[in-house]
């Protein structure tokens, strides 16, 4: 008997528990989605603005860019989250999404920039390269060596073999999945902007452009080493023939046992970054949800936490995890925006 | 053929016999040496990596809350507090006991100390406004930096971020005493934070134990339930093999998949928040039923028929039989697949992905619709952040995982041994 009452009374508590949660939406913790470059950085912002302020510490998911905004733009309601970030900028298509969502006042702050690196152990030999040998090193077709008009599967296997300046040791460089938007810059900034160096590329690929371009090779030259750039890191120490591709933080983190590649002549330090003379330098951002302020406590004071000096400028605590500050004028323009919560009328984007 | 002559033939292969024999037993051997080899190897680089993730490095400063540097005249002025400065007795602390570094030092020097002591200072003086004017002993905790060098000095593996002068102060600090390395208790006490000494995983566990209770009320009596129907109620026929089927089916499906059912269903549909231990509980329940359907329905079986017919033989109806005998008698096999079943939910991530569990919350959640993350995803959080403090702290919580983990095994085998009855 006492077997029944024990299933009896279990079965009873699943029912009541089901019956609580019927949905209790009111809510009072801000919360941000997005993607995963501005995660380290958003996370610092929430920590401090929870141990700061009497508002509860924002909740962050890291979604990748492109999932935050389809979260983002699926409709306005507490349901729906409140704030993404974003490593590139909001595409056209995606304000659209919004809009007919009815997401129509949508606040778009730039906090600053990030750069990708092509990094190795300190103890092997460096890398100077510039855009066009690093396409020609890793893309899955390249133009033929041999001179001729037609495109061929990637025949080098030395960094000599591409440029005799470059080290003679086989290309094996570890990098993100196509999952990461580290991968989309990459191949943006990279391989895109590589391509358009070779100068027939027009001719030889015809309407075939984009596929050349973002194709990366595929025979063991260019290895995916998962979403953690902790593991390429860990994997260059004890590797010293690999390079591998992630963000600056990991590199300043890191400093004393890698060292990072040339590129287009430029190191990747602090000033190069912010001044986009880098050339794998891009801009990190989110975007607030209008409709959101003063429904949902604290997003106007999270926002501001973000955009004050003591944050995101250069000796802001941001900056000791690993942000490029914006250049003064640009975080000045930003942060009265931001404070203004001036919406975006959807043709800077175009 | 005569006798001896088969006699002959069998010595014959009988050496070849035993040698096959010694083969085989030593494949077996050696199958088991890979097993546990591989095991030691795991948990040699767990325990290696991740023991220091059990010891917080601290320093004990001397205090003195002087209204003066801290702009600070009344403690119970709210708006005078709110612009008063907390640094400043920190810095006069760790001027005190570094007396070479000079006034240009005081980023260097305030380095040293954790991003999050000034908030300590404001803490403490907001709970007793007397201390103001006074001095105070206080313990803080070092800059993940600081605590890199105190602990892996001569690790390769880690880069030392502190400057030469730094380097000369910590080692001054920790041979005064100054500096120490004690239990990480900050590290059971806590949430996730994105200071590696600040960080713990009391938030996970309190996230796991309330999903696991939502998985536990919801999938044992619907799966023990379930069991006992298909087995002793159920007319075999065409619908029930199907039934069958699917189950079995659905106990090989990839976790992630109840995700995304778990997203559609829960949340799209039922409007249920994201992020909170009852979605997570009950996307854990489609995923854990099968398993204890299956486990529960191998129970009964093994219920030997005859208790059945002396039950019935003395005029027991079908229920009784049932709910008397062989379910008392099946619950022991029940509660272990259960609990293998549950151990299975502890471990998983995938489907909790999409649910959105997978989120940096550093408030130890206080209920079921509570945003929440368990300890498998906080150990996926850590071991991708670029601080290289937090390898050791995932690697800490790998271990505190698996002790949950062979707990519940252990507590499996222990109700087998105890309760099972051989016939």
């Amino acid at each position: 008997m006492k077997t029944i009452k024990t299933a009896v009374a279990s079965v009873a508590v699943a029912g009541a528990l089901a019956a609580v949660s019927t949905p209790t939406l009111a809510r009072d913790t801000i919360n941000i989605v997005g993607s995963s470059t501005v995660y380290p950085f958003a996370t610092v912002v929430a920590e401090r603005f929870g141990r700061n302020t009497k508002f509860p510490t924002p909740k962050l998911e890291s979604t990748g860019s492109g999932g935050g905004l389809k979260l983002f733009c699926a409709g306005v309601g507490t349901e729906h989250p409140d704030i993404t970030n974003a490593s590139r900028r909001m595409k056209p298509s995606e304000f659209e999404r919004c809009q007919s969502n009815g997401v129509k006042d949508i606040v778009e702050v730039k906090i600053g920039s990030d750069g990708i690196v092509i990094a190795s152990s300190n103890k092997a030999e460096n890398l100077d390269v510039n855009l066009k040998e690093l396409y020609l090193a890793l893309a899955k077709q390249v133009p033929d060596p041999d001179g001729g008009d037609k495109l061929v599967a990637n025949p080098y296997k030395n960094w000599s073999d591409v440029d005799s300046s470059l080290p003679n040791k086989p290309i094996r460089v570890m990098g993100p999945p196509p999952t990461s938007g580290t991968r989309d810059a990459f191949v943006e900034l990279a391989m895109e902007g590589g391509c358009e160096e070779v100068a027939n590329i027009e001719e030889l690929a015809g309407d075939k452009k984009d596929e050349v371009c973002q194709g990366i090779r595929e025979d063991g030259a260019f290895i995916e080493a998962g979403e953690n750039d902790n593991l390429i890191v860990q994997k260059l120490a004890s590797d010293t023939s690999a390079y591998g591709i992630f963000g600056y933080s990991f590199l300043e983190e890191n400093s004393g046992t890698l060292q990072a590649a040339t590129i287009n002549g430029e190191q990747p330090t602090q000033d190069a970054i912010s001044s986009d003379a880098y050339p794998l330098a891009r801009s990190l951002w989110f975007y607030v949800k209008k409709a959101h302020v003063g429904v949902i406590p604290g997003i106007p004071e999270y926002v501001g936490e973000f955009t004050s000096e003591s944050t995101w400028g250069p000796n802001g605590y941001l900056a000791d995890v690993g942000l490029i500050a914006l250049p003064r004028d640009a975080r000045v323009q930003q942060a009265k925006n931001a404070k203004a919560m001036t919406p975006m009328t959807g043709d800077e984007l175009k | 053929m005569s006798n001896h002559e088969q006699a002959a033939l069998v010595r014959q292969s009988l050496k070849r016999r035993y040698r096959k024999e010694r083969r085989f037993r030593f494949y077996g051997i050696l199958a088991i040496a890979i097993a546990l080899a591989a095991l030691v190897t795991l948990f040699a680089d767990i325990i290696g990596k991740g023991y220091t993730g059990f010891i917080k490095t601290t320093m004990t400063l001397e205090v003195r809350f002087d209204p003066k540097t801290m702009y600070l005249e009344d403690a119970t002025d709210k708006d005078a507090f709110s612009m008063a400065d907390f640094k400043a007795p920190l810095l006069a602390a760790l001027h005190d006991v570094v007396p070479e570094a000079g006034d240009s030092d005081d980023r260097d020097l305030g380095h040293l100390l954790s991003s999050y002591a000034a908030n300590k200072v404001r803490d403490t003086l907001e709970a007793d406004p007397s201390l103001l004017g006074k001095t105070q002993t206080m313990t803080f905790l070092v800059s993940d930096d600081v605590s890199v060098y105190v602990k892996h000095a001569d690790d390769p593996n880690y880069s030392i971020q502190l400057s030469e002068k730094q380097q000369g102060w910590v080692d001054q600090l920790q041979e005064r005493g100054i500096i120490q390395n004690s239990f990480n208790d900050v590290f059971f006490q806590n949430g996730d934070s994105r200071d590696p000494g600040h960080a713990g995983v009391l938030g996970a566990i309190v996230g796991s134990v309330l999903t696991m209770v939502v998985t536990l009320l919801l999938s044992f009596p619907i799966g023990v339930a379930a069991a006992i129907y298909l087995e002793e109620f159920a007319p075999q026929n065409k619908f029930t093999d199907f039934i069958e089927v699917n189950i079995n089916n659905l106990a090989a499906v990839p976790s992630i998949i109840f995700g995304l059912l778990g997203l559609a269903v829960f949340i799209n549909l039922f409007g249920l928040p994201r992020s909170v231990p009852l979605v997570g509980g009950l996307v854990l329940t489609l995923m854990t039923l099968p398993t204890i359907i299956i486990s529960s329905r191998a129970a009964i079986k093994s219920v030997p028929p005859s208790i059945r017919e002396a039950a019935e033989g003395i005029g027991a109806s079908k229920m009784q039989v049932v709910l008397h005998h062989v379910l008392p008698l099946a619950l022991p096999g029940m509660l272990t697949g259960s609990i293998i079943g549950m151990a299975q939910a502890l471990g998983e991530t995938a489907p909790l992905l999409l649910i959105g569990m997978v989120a940096f919350i550093v408030d130890v959640p206080s209920g079921f619709v509570d945003a929440a993350t368990v300890l498998p995803v906080q150990i996926f959080l850590w071991a991708g952040s670029p601080e290289l403090a937090f390898i050791e702290r995932a690697s800490a919580a790998i271990m505190v995982l698996l002790t949950f983990l062979i707990g519940m095994n252990a507590l499996a085998i222990w109700l087998r041994r105890r309760l099972e009855r051989r016939w």
